[in-house]
């Protein structure tokens, strides 16, 4: 079997919240994401999906578990050693307008990552790698000269993506890269997501809560709940045939441009409870329209069935599934 | 009955040397009961149109045209002491962001109250009975307790119910909603548009609906209105417009919406794309504003501005080519 692009093994993230207070933001979280593969990490706010690729990244350390990137570990290089692998994952954040310097030019934000990691020979080869990047994103060559505040939302966030592209990655992190623009825009830079990867092979962890827009981008999805997955499989196991409630409300509660369609929505009552203070039993029972007795005291073990899916909620487990 | 008419609207910003047409001719009416959509991008003008009809824009930058009337009445006519008795009581008004909307020093129940007294002279001790039974009704748990809550002690979802039991204390002929959702998860934002129509089903409340999401739309809308660089370019039926979309945009938009497939396809899927960019609504600009981005664009957009077609009853587009849609599709 050939090693993943990116392996997480259990990976958790606590921050210390007070006195004797523990955040469990990420709480034992494993996936792996292939050459040419996107993977979909979806949840509602708080859920620790931005945490796992900030701390995937390295942009802060994590509590425990493993990070493999290309069949080496990660989680534990110092920053002098993981230096040079940084190159290999870069990331693209919501808001374009915040992640670019509007003191700089174009061709400077595009040229950095390439002097950092000494990519370029020569100012000339420099010179072309960034015109290079322009031309990936589809933007003129003209755009070089100018600075962030003279381009719109959308085009902002093909420099972003240009700039992650001028690192030469293997994966990028889109971290709700694409929540913050208009319909017509977002569908533009999904598409383009979308061709690079192809052309490219890149691997994508694409963190979002739109789960139309995962719908036309992911090979597989990850469902998370308060810090842990609570289901994962191919785009069509989870979204066709979800099996853990969580994820049918979530999918039952995305309004759809189908008016009179007839709707079967799981209303979720109350809202996600605190990462401090989590119910016990299994997370998910305060809201759960299926809890039973045993949710409330026993935290369900995962099952994966034979087809990769892997689902983790007591109904599993009564179901007995083959 | 229609309780606010809106007749040429325009309203123009002056920034610096420059103006720009935000709201260009926009009109529409909403009827009582009824839930009125109005859709559109960034810069649509959508919220313009909103701020307007509430006479919410900064005087010194703009110059606002055209007729509202409510209920009868001029708006654009009365003293602001009378406008300002009229928002809160008859209009009430929801935001995207209920943090900032919202005083973070003052108590839920202080910012409820205040409301009721003002408009409704009720006293503290009626005020605060009302202001429980508000929150009760907008679906908060233990609303005694929690009308001594700071908006920061609550969570977004339940800020935004706190927002919309201030908007409808009064029971307002209007509620203007302008991204209500926007800021919030697709679960709790399913609470609050089932809310919404709870409420209306309830009290009768016309709703004015302001969003850039097709999606809520279709669950919530009566009628929609879709905005384009500041013009009013198609409105119709809600079902109608899902069904017969007639104006190149409005077609445009619905095919680049990603939508949950239930998982038909095997491979990721690819989104239409609407060519070019949307265009800034400078003066003198002839033509349709769409025109630039269109595919069925000929040489009679570029040089006059589609005026409104009825296409169908109750089916208004503002394309030359609406007819020739309707054979298409």
């Amino acid at each position: 079997m050939t090693v993943p692009l990116i392996e997480v093994r259990d990976l958790k993230k606590h921050f210390p919240a007070g006195r004797a207070s523990v955040v469990h933001a990420v709480d034992g979280v494993s996936f792996t994401i292939g050459r040419g593969e996107t993977l979909a990490l979806v949840g509602e706010s708080g859920c620790g999906k931005s945490t796992v690729g900030r701390t995937l990244l390295r942009l802060q350390d994590p509590t425990s578990g493993e990070i493999w990137l290309d069949g080496r570990r990660i989680d534990g290089l110092s920053p002098g050693v993981f230096r040079p692998m940084r190159r290999k994952m870069q990331v693209i954040f919501q808001d374009p307008f915040s992640s670019l310097d509007p003191r700089m030019k174009v061709s400077d934000i595009l040229a950095e990552p390439i002097r950092n990691f000494g990519l370029a020979k020569s100012r000339r080869d420099l010179a072309d790698r960034v015109s290079r990047s322009l031309d990936m994103v589809r933007l003129p060559g003209s755009s070089a000269d100018r600075y962030p505040h003279q381009f719109s939302g959308g085009q902002r966030q093909r420099i972003a993506i240009a700039r992650a592209l001028a690192a030469e990655p293997e994966l990028i992190v889109c971290d709700e890269a694409v929540s913050a623009l208009d319909v017509s825009v977002k569908a533009k830079i999904v598409n383009l997501l979308a061709d690079l990867q192809a052309g490219l092979g890149l691997g994508l962890l694409f963190i979002s809560h739109d789960l139309a827009v995962v719908d036309a981008i992911a090979h597989r999805i990850a469902v998370m709940y308060l810090g842990r997955i609570v289901e994962q499989g191919t785009r069509r196991q989870v979204f066709a045939a979800p099996r853990h409630p969580y994820t049918q409300a979530l999918l039952s509660a995305v309004p759809q441009p189908e008016p009179g369609a007839a709707r079967r929505r799981i209303l979720l009552s109350g809202e996600i409870p605190s990462p401090i203070d989590r119910p016990a039993g299994c997370h998910f029972h305060t809201r759960c329209p299926m809890a039973m007795p045993i949710c409330r005291q026993t935290e369900p073990t995962p099952m994966t069935g034979t087809d990769g899916h892997y689902v983790s909620c007591h109904l599993e487990q009564s179901t007995n599934r083959t | 009955m229609a309780i606010l008419e809106v007749e040429g609207l325009k309203v123009h910003f002056r920034t610096g040397a420059e103006a720009v047409r935000a709201v260009d001719d926009v009109s529409f009416s909403l009827v009582r009961g009824e839930t009125l959509a109005i859709v559109g991008e960034s810069g649509s003008g959508k919220s313009v149109t909103a701020n307007a009809v509430m006479r919410l824009l900064p005087r010194a930058q703009t110059r606002v045209a055209g007729a509202i009337r409510f209920d009868g009445r001029d708006l654009m006519a009365l003293p602001e002491r009378s406008m300002a008795q009229l928002r809160g009581d008859r209009i009430g008004m929801v935001f995207q962001e209920p943090m900032t909307s919202l005083n973070p020093v003052l108590s839920i129940g202080t910012q409820i109250t205040e409301t009721l007294r003002r408009h409704k002279g009720l006293t503290m001790r009626a005020a605060l009975d009302r202001a429980v039974e508000m929150l009760a009704a907008v679906g908060i748990s233990e609303p005694g307790r929690r009308i001594a809550e700071y908006p920061h002690q609550l969570s977004g979802g339940m800020r935004q119910r706190v927002m919309i039991a201030i908007a409808i204390c009064c029971d307002p002929d209007i509620l203007i909603a302008d991204e209500p959702t926007t800021a919030l998860d697709v679960t709790i934002q399913a609470q609050i548009l089932d809310l919404l129509a709870e409420l209306k089903r309830r009290t009768g409340t016309s709703i004015i609906f302001i969003t850039h999401d097709l999606g809520v739309v279709a669950e919530i809308a009566d009628r929609i209105l879709v905005m384009y660089a500041g013009r009013k370019i198609e409105e119709s039926a809600t079902s109608d417009l899902f069904e017969q979309p007639m104006h190149p945009y409005t077609r445009g938009l619905l095919a680049s919406m990603p939508r949950l497939r239930g998982g038909s396809d095997a491979g990721p899927a690819r989104l239409h794309e609407i060519p070019g960019l949307i265009p800034l609504q400078s003066f003198g600009a002839a033509g349709c504003n769409f025109a630039e981005r269109c595919v069925r664009a000929e040489a009679v957009c570029r040089e006059n501005s589609p005026p409104p077609l009825l296409v169908r009853p109750g089916h208004m587009s503002a394309c030359h080519f609406s007819d020739i849609g309707t054979a298409s599709s």
